[in-house]
């Protein structure tokens, strides 16, 4: 069998440093709005009494997401014995810790008393699945920096598989507690789904492929590293089943909430009369975040173009981050039936009608800041280590590939 | 025992200090609420669930139009005195100004009858918010109120996605005037408290209560559910009641009738 | 150019000089000020030692007494305290209690402790048996 040999990223110096400038940038004036937020409080926001949860939380929701997912590509190598991904792993593991770092940064400068984290991390009420969850966020990024050292760490390699699996396990129920954040909302019917934990998990198995998939053919091409199509063919194909799963789960979802009559006004809100969410929903989740990957991902000739698939893996991000605006802000602004036999004439506090909701500067700023860490740390990482491996081409594959 | 010559005795007050204590710990009543200011009776000690607070609200007699109780609410807890913030427009001041009880009018489907009811927090036994808050900030209180403990809360906002009522509300601004009773603060939540400042001085009315009374209407009455006698007991007893989303089986503090 | 002996005696003058400055600083002067009721007490809750090293247990104890518990003993309550040592301007209208050089201000300032108390908490007394009692202006931050 072949060694693998990994190297740091080698493109030249001033663009390493002027695409950090570019990404310090970002996360300078995410900073920046996070401070003027929390100044000022939330009125500069679009978010009110009746829409809690906005735009940073869209990203951040993503963001979370796709980090678990991220780790998917490791995992496969480690847990399923698949040979020819076990190169790609390193990458893989730096990835989902600094998407979840990205991701828990927004949600924390977002809290309305952001100087209480301590509190947050010491006094805890375990009926809660957000307790669960801090603990589930940090002990994957703790987990996944031991798995990272175990695999780099050559004398270590041996122990690399039994950590590989604690860190599979724990990232399934990182994104089951996620998911869970909605699936055990009573009050909104939206939420209230055993399937958005199952949901959540698909979804990051979509998205944080993708985007493994993107940063790695940036990051090959951009360094002339040999990227052969065996194992690009492999990881577009798995792709493409992970971007179908999420459109089965969604249709599940859906389907369940027709078929009783209970839920078909909020069915007809999303899919029908919900303005911009049921434009989002077909035209951004449907259409761009599945239909056109999967043609892309699948035909004879486009899925065989780095460029296309490149194109498809951006699309299944857009459609992600449509999806969870769907899930997040369509679900919040939907009236809760407090009296389902009646219809509300009037309220003093936006009973009975649909929310209105624009997502405000400072927000898309701070959300915006999140993926600017994210990629920020995944580029200092891969210049300063050696996550990348120097060569992914056919014959430098595990012979065992190209069978 | 004293050490310099212009410090007092620390050790000799002390001593005085407890026994003029014990002396007046003797000489007041044994009972929970200790008299204080002009008539005013303090809690000295805690809450136990011997009693429950709850409340029946009578749509039929709720007036049409009428805000008496959101009124009173808005003043007893100085949610009145919050300013809009400058560049604010109205409408987005009217979606993020705390509102911790409101007049909903509803229409049946079928008859096209019209009801009015005030809706606040419903102060449930189980409730959604205490479940999902991450600090345990929001919290049941051994006699059946559930409130914010203000000083735990991180503003996350979950609690407010998880009730069902729509009863809790974000603090979006700088907060400059400050009432003692109430205190509040940017940045945390906060819904209706079953007018708690007033039952640990303790009286047993809530402002809405008062307010709507005076109205002349008497659509809300407050009172403890353990108690037989009180008079919302008695009130339950006699019509028939319900609570607003009870396949939730939240056992809420707040019934209705009439509606 | 100069000896060590004269460097390390410049030294040690330095800092003894900058340890007095500090000394001055240091609050062991009585804090109780001016008009406020407090100045006329000896102390009031517990000793004045107590008080300045762990006020601030005492009050993250009583606040969960009074919020989860409802007891409400008026000498322990932040509204007690600020009554306290709360001071009046020359109209006899109440100063807030968190403005520059007022009670919480003199050590707070000087050990560099934040206060989080008055985001929420009023600064001035306000009645509390006025129901609906109204903030006065003295309190807007």
């Amino acid at each position: 069998m072949k060694k693998t040999y990994f190297s740091e990223w080698g493109i030249p110096s001033p663009r390493y440093w002027a695409l950090l400038a570019l990404l310090a940038a970002f996360v300078g004036i995410g900073g920046l709005s996070a401070l003027y937020m929390e100044h000022e409080g939330h009125w500069v926001t679009g978010m009110t009494n009746q829409v809690v949860w906005g735009t940073p939380h869209v990203f951040a929701i993503f963001l979370i997401v796709a980090a678990s997912g991220a780790l998917n590509v490791a995992s496969i190598g480690s847990v399923f014995g698949k040979k020819p991904y076990k190169p790609l792993a390193p990458l893989s593991g730096l990835l989902a810790i600094a998407l979840l770092v990205g991701g828990l940064l927004v949600l924390v400068l977002d809290l309305g008393r952001p100087d209480r984290l301590i509190v947050a991390m010491t006094v805890y009420n375990f009926k809660s699945i957000f307790a669960w969850n801090i603990f589930l966020y940090t002990g994957f990024m703790a987990i996944v920096a031991v798995y990272l050292w175990l695999m780099m760490e050559h004398k270590m390699n041996p122990y690399s598989k039994p950590a590989g699996l604690l860190a599979f396990v724990w990232r399934l129920a990182l994104t089951t507690g996620t998911g869970s954040i909605f699936g055990f909302l009573v009050a909104r019917q939206a939420y209230d789904a055993a399937i958005m934990a199952p949901m959540f998990i698909i979804m990051s198995f979509s998205f944080g492929l993708a985007i493994y998939l993107l940063v790695l053919m940036f990051a090959f091409i951009l360094d002339d590293r040999p990227l052969g199509d065996v194992i690009v063919t492999r990881l577009k194909n798995l792709l493409g089943v992970f971007v179908a799963g999420v459109m089965f789960i969604t249709l599940i979802y859906h389907l369940t909430n027709l078929y009783g009559t209970e839920n078909h006004e909020v069915e007809a809100f999303l899919l029908r009369d919900g303005g911009i969410y049921t434009q989002v929903f077909w035209i951004g989740e449907v259409l761009i975040g599945g239909l056109l990957p999967l043609g892309i991902l699948y035909h004879p000739v486009l899925g065989r173009n780095f460029g296309w698939i490149a194109g498809a893996c951006g699309a299944v991000i857009v459609g992600g981050i449509a999806k969870v605006y769907v899930i997040l802000i369509g679900g919040q602004v939907f009236p809760m039936a407090l009296f389902p036999e009646k219809a509300v004439v009037a309220s003093g506090f936006y009973d009975g009608v649909v929310a209105s909701y624009s997502p405000s500067l400072p927000e898309v700023l701070l959300g915006v800041g999140g993926i600017a860490v994210a990629l920020a740390a995944t580029l200092v990482g891969v210049r300063m280590l050696r996550f990348l491996p120097t060569s992914l081409s056919n014959q430098d594959l595990d012979p065992q590939a190209a069978a | 025992m004293s050490k310099t010559t212009d410090q007092p005795d620390q050790d000799r007050r002390a001593f005085i200090g407890k026994a003029a204590g014990a002396v007046a710990a003797a000489t007041l009543a044994p009972g929970v609420f200790l008299h204080g200011v002009a008539g005013v009776e303090y809690r000295q000690e805690p809450v136990t669930d011997k009693v429950r607070w709850g409340m029946l609200v009578d749509s039929n007699k709720c007036a049409d139009g009428c805000t008496a109780c959101v009124d009173a609410c808005n003043h007893e807890n100085g949610l009145d005195l919050l300013e809009k913030p400058e560049g604010l427009s109205d409408d987005m001041w009217d979606q993020q100004i705390p509102k911790w009880i409101r007049k909903v009018t509803v229409k049946d489907k079928l008859s096209g009858r019209e009801s009015n009811l005030p809706m606040l927090c419903q102060h449930c036994e189980h409730p959604p918010c205490v479940d999902v808050c991450p600090t345990g900030a929001s919290f049941r209180r051994a006699d059946g109120i559930v409130m914010v403990d203000r000083h735990t809360c991180i503003g996350c906002r979950y609690c407010m996605m998880a009730c069902p009522y729509k009863a809790r509300s974000f603090v979006h601004e700088v907060v400059e005037h400050k009432p003692t009773i109430s205190p509040r603060g940017k940045g945390c939540v906060e819904s209706c408290t079953f007018c708690v400042h007033r039952l640990d001085r303790g009286e047993t009315t809530t402002a809405c209560q008062d307010a709507c009374s005076q109205a002349g209407h008497k659509a809300i009455v407050f009172g403890d559910l353990n108690d037989p006698s009180s008079e919302v007991s008695q009130a339950l007893k006699q019509y028939p009641s319900r609570q607003v989303r009870a396949d939730l089986k939240l056992n809420t503090g707040v019934r209705y009738s009439g509606v | 150019m100069y000896g060590s002996e004269v460097k390390i005696r410049l030294l040690l003058a330095a800092v003894l000089a900058g340890a007095w400055a500090l000394a001055g600083a240091a609050p062991d002067e009585d804090w109780r000020q001016g008009n406020s009721k407090a100045a006329g007490l000896e102390h009031c809750v517990r000793s004045t030692d107590y008080m300045r090293r762990n006020h601030m247990e005492l009050i993250e104890h009583e606040r969960t007494e009074t919020v989860h518990h409802g007891v409400r003993i008026e000498s322990k309550s932040l509204a007690g305290c600020i009554k306290c040592h709360v001071q009046y301007d020359a109209a006899a209208k109440p100063i807030p209690i968190n403005s520059e050089e007022q009670f919480c201000d003199m050590c707070h300032e000087y050990a560099a402790v934040t206060l989080d108390c008055f985001q929420c908490h009023a600064t001035v007394p306000t009645p509390e048996t006025d129901y609906g009692a109204r903030a006065g202006e003295g309190d807007k931050q």
